[in-house]
């Protein structure tokens, strides 16, 4: 018999493949529906009835809507994104440098954000309602409640214009250093982390106070432990489902969110890149990059979904 | 001859002549212009360039979508991106006049329906190879091809045949156009090797700075063309293009030193920004300008009176000073501009309630409202503009009313359909191509549905007119006739607005474009 852990993450990895579909049709049926089709958005003002067939039989955009669908989904899954329609591109390797761009970014913000998060929470809960807990209360609620955008100004504005210690511009390229590209990040990475801070804080706070109540948590008490141990051995371990599911669903945002954050610093990650190409109804890159966007959202979701399970004892030692 | 220009060198000498009344008369003379333009040269140059330094450009207008081949280039980005590396045969200069660039002098039979180039010999690609007839007879000739996609394509059409002759190119127009070396400057005529046939993206050509990198808008980067054919142009030993879309980044970019000149300025910003230490807002009035266009074949615009009602009923100044903030010229009705050569201005109309009641009267208009549509994506500042209108026009007893609309699709369903409706032109380089883009009847884009076939002769006859007074005067015409009858209620002209640090030296003011109309990398120099 099929360990029940593995039964159920392969269900969660099918539904997440599933629902991976629903949004490639979702995403191609938006693409339709939408005023005007490619070839007149490429052509713009220069359309006339015979360049619009020339160009609509050019792309295929005469065949049924059905083929269609199929023989994109078939390039898809052979890796094969097509190319851009504005300036003939290949989407795949377009996409490829974007989207490492982003999750180079990402990545950062998550390393710093992540631990310290979890570490303000505990320090939260070991001084419960005294004052560290009301400034780091206070503190990442303000931040978080202030627009991105505006954060990323206050730092520009004091940080690269007054004082003039970090770059104001985030453009990475090929041939610097990982020091130089940590230097170039350095203040989207401040926003970021500031932006997410409190969601993951408040979340691990209340995950752990709920644990708190319970009666192990005083015996370890009678035990004598002391009060951070008791919080990071004892509590944390239970409380651990609720926070990675929060710690998931903000990596998601810094990957799949951050658009603003990447115009503010002129970062060339994903965001900018989808944005462009929206404006000029690019199709072909419109879908890769939902389809991208989805599958990231999908494939955190399922990881968390995966750590909760493995987390919770019952599921582990099954009788 | 001789003696001709040695009149024309004096008459330069008592400032009775401007540059490009000196290079239209010298040519007339059968000089080559560029006699002209190397006597005029000398003297012009008072402080003496320093060498070296990486220039930095941050700019607004580029998209990961931009192509390199400078045929597809239509934004501040690839404008700039291709100055960098490309030479056109002709250069529109900053006083209005040309300025032989590829080709050494060039003359047209006074019928204007022929034109001889005499290309540069000696000339270098990037690449190491020569530059020669064949190339730049090969670029015109990809760039007449409906099939590039050119933005130059509509210029081109004009010219029936282009063949080498020699060291010569030489050009047959289907109609005479005193104007096409003007036209031939256009951004996009960059000549490349083989005309670019083979790879139009190559970004190989002649100019100040060779392309070592480019990521569509990201980066671009330069180094000195250390083979440069004109060694008066090119102080800094490399150029670094960085995109920046976001106006507050593009300005703290500047502030905090990462980059020395930035273009696109909010004018509402520009005060501001010109009070920082270190840096020096530079604004110049270009041909660009900002209308409210009225269907001069639809009610109630197709009557005359209620168009001048309209037209005295809108106050210019007051939209200068409150939607540019004064980084801007007052209109007059007219695409045409000081910034254009030949221009003679009309009696400017100015806001008067009264003539505007009058009008209105006179009109016999059933005092239904007068539906004014409007989108931010019109101009920067289009709905207040509209707003201010319609309070002007109420005064006058007119009932003006905003319909607002979203941004998406306004240039294809609202601009160019809706009989009344806010837009821009961004100018061109001559008053003819202005005047056969938007008010010939023909025209695709006369987007005031101006029919009038006088008009329509005097525009035709001006092009072909190699008298430049003359052509002045045909221009005077045309002008007071759209003035007077046309559809157009043109505001205001908007400036280029850019910014430099102190650091750099040499900027002067070009109304063609920012950036010194793209040649801020190639004249500037770090002070």
């Amino acid at each position: 018999m099929v360990h029940p852990v593995i039964k159920l993450i392969a269900q969660r990895i099918a539904l997440g493949l599933l629902l991976l579909w629903a949004v490639s049709v979702l995403i191609f049926v938006g693409t339709l529906i939408l005023p005007g089709d490619v070839a007149q958005s490429i052509l713009g003002q220069a359309a006339t009835p015979e360049t619009l067939a020339n160009l609509r039989a050019e792309l295929g955009l005469d065949e049924p809507p059905l083929t269609r669908y199929l023989s994109w989904a078939g390039g898809v899954l052979q890796g094969d994104l097509g190319t851009a329609l504005t300036n003939g591109e290949d989407i795949a390797s377009a996409i490829g440098k974007r989207l490492g761009n982003t999750l180079f970014l990402a990545f950062w913000a998550a390393v710093v954000s992540v631990p310290l998060a979890i570490f303000l929470g505990l320090m939260a809960v070991r001084y419960r309602d005294r004052w560290p807990d009301k400034l780091i209360s206070g503190f990442t609620l303000a931040t978080i409640s202030v627009p991105e955008f505006l954060l990323g100004y206050i730092a520009v504005y004091f940080l690269a214009v007054k004082w003039r210690l970090l770059p104001s511009l985030a453009s990475i390229y090929d041939g610097m250093t990982l020091g130089e590209q940590l230097y170039a990040i350095s203040m989207p990475v401040l926003v970021l982390v500031l932006t997410v801070l409190g969601h993951m804080m408040r979340m691990t706070r209340a995950a752990i106070l709920n644990v708190m109540q319970s009666a192990y948590i005083e015996t370890a008490e009678l035990k004598g432990l002391r009060p951070i141990n008791i919080i990071a051995k004892h509590a944390f371990p239970n409380a651990i489902a609720p926070v990675i599911n929060v710690v998931m669903l903000n990596m998601a945002y810094l990957v799949v969110g951050v658009v603003v954050v990447e115009v503010v610093f002129v970062y060339p990650g994903m965001g900018q890149y989808l944005v462009d190409h929206v404006s000029k109804r690019d199709v072909p890159v419109v879908q890769a990059c939902g389809l991208v966007f989805a599958a990231i959202y999908i494939g955190l979701n399922i990881v968390a979904d995966v750590v909760s399970i493995l987390a919770n004892p019952r599921l582990r030692h099954p009788k | 001859m001789k003696d001709n220009l040695d009149l024309l060198l004096d008459q330069i000498d008592q400032a009775r002549l401007n540059r490009r009344s000196f290079l239209n008369r010298s040519a007339a003379f059968g000089l080559t212009a560029a006699l002209g333009s190397s006597v005029l040269a000398t003297g012009a140059r008072a402080q003496e360039p320093k060498k070296g330094g990486v220039l930095k450009i941050g700019l607004g207008g580029g998209e990961t979508t931009d192509a390199l081949d400078p045929g597809l280039s239509d934004s501040p980005v690839p404008f700039a991106v291709n100055k960098q590396w490309g030479d056109t045969i002709v250069n529109t200069t900053a006083d209005g006049g040309l300025e032989p660039r590829l080709a050494e002098s060039f003359s047209s039979n006074p019928e204007g329906t022929v034109w001889t180039f005499a290309v540069r010999q000696g000339v270098k690609f990037h690449d190491g190879t020569d530059m020669t007839v064949d190339d730049v007879v090969a670029t015109f000739k990809r760039h007449s091809d409906e099939n590039s996609k050119s933005g130059a394509f509509g210029i081109m059409s004009g010219i029936s045949d282009i063949k080498a002759d020699g060291n010569n190119v030489v050009m047959t127009l289907s109609t005479g156009n005193a104007d096409l070396p003007y036209l031939l400057s256009d951004y996009h005529l960059v000549v490349q090797p083989k005309g670019g046939m083979e790879d139009p993206n190559a970004a190989i050509g002649t100019g100040t700075y060779k392309l070592v990198s480019a990521e569509a808008g990201v980066r671009y980067v330069f180094e000195k063309n250390p083979a440069d054919w004109d060694a008066t142009r090119g102080h800094y030993d490399g150029v670094e293009i960085l995109v920046i879309n976001d106006a507050t980044a593009r300005t703290s970019a500047l502030q905090s030193g990462q980059v020395h000149l930035i273009n696109r300025i909010d004018p509402k910003v520009a005060k501001l920004l010109g009070k920082t230490p270190g840096i020096q807002v530079k604004n110049v009035s270009g041909r660009g300008h900002y209308v409210f266009l009225m269907h001069c074949d639809k009610a109630p615009f197709d009557n005359k009176d209620l168009r001048l009602a309209l037209k005295y009923a809108i106050n210019r100044q007051e939209m200068v000073d409150k939607v540019l903030d004064g980084f801007g010229g007052i209109g007059n009705d007219i695409p045409i501009n000081a910034a254009y050569p030949l221009f003679t201005p009309q009696p400017q109309t100015e806001y008067d309630a009264a003539k505007a009641a009058e009008h209105y009267k006179a009109s016999g208009h059933d005092g239904s409202p007068i539906v004014l549509t409007v989108a931010d994506t019109a101009f920067p500042g289009a709905v207040d503009a509209a707003a201010l209108f319609q309070q002007s026009a109420q005064a006058a007893g007119i009932p003006l009313e905003l319909n607002r609309v979203p941004d998406d699709g306004y240039w294809n369903d609202v601009w160019n359909v809706n009989p009344f409706c806010a837009s821009y032109w961004g100018g061109r380089p001559v008053q003819d191509q202005m005047w056969s883009t938007a008010y010939l009847s023909t025209a695709d884009w006369n987007d005031t549905k101006y029919f009038n076939k006088d008009l329509d002769a005097l525009i035709l006859s001006a092009r072909a007119e190699t008298d430049t007074a003359k052509r002045t005067e045909l221009y005077a015409q045309i002008g007071a006739i759209v003035h007077e009858e046309g559809g157009t209620i043109c505001p205001m002209f908007n400036d280029f607005i850019d910014a430099i640090s102190d650091t750099v030296a040499g900027y002067e003011n070009d109304p063609n474009y920012d950036q010194m109309g793209g040649y801020a990398s190639a004249k500037t120099w770090f002070a």
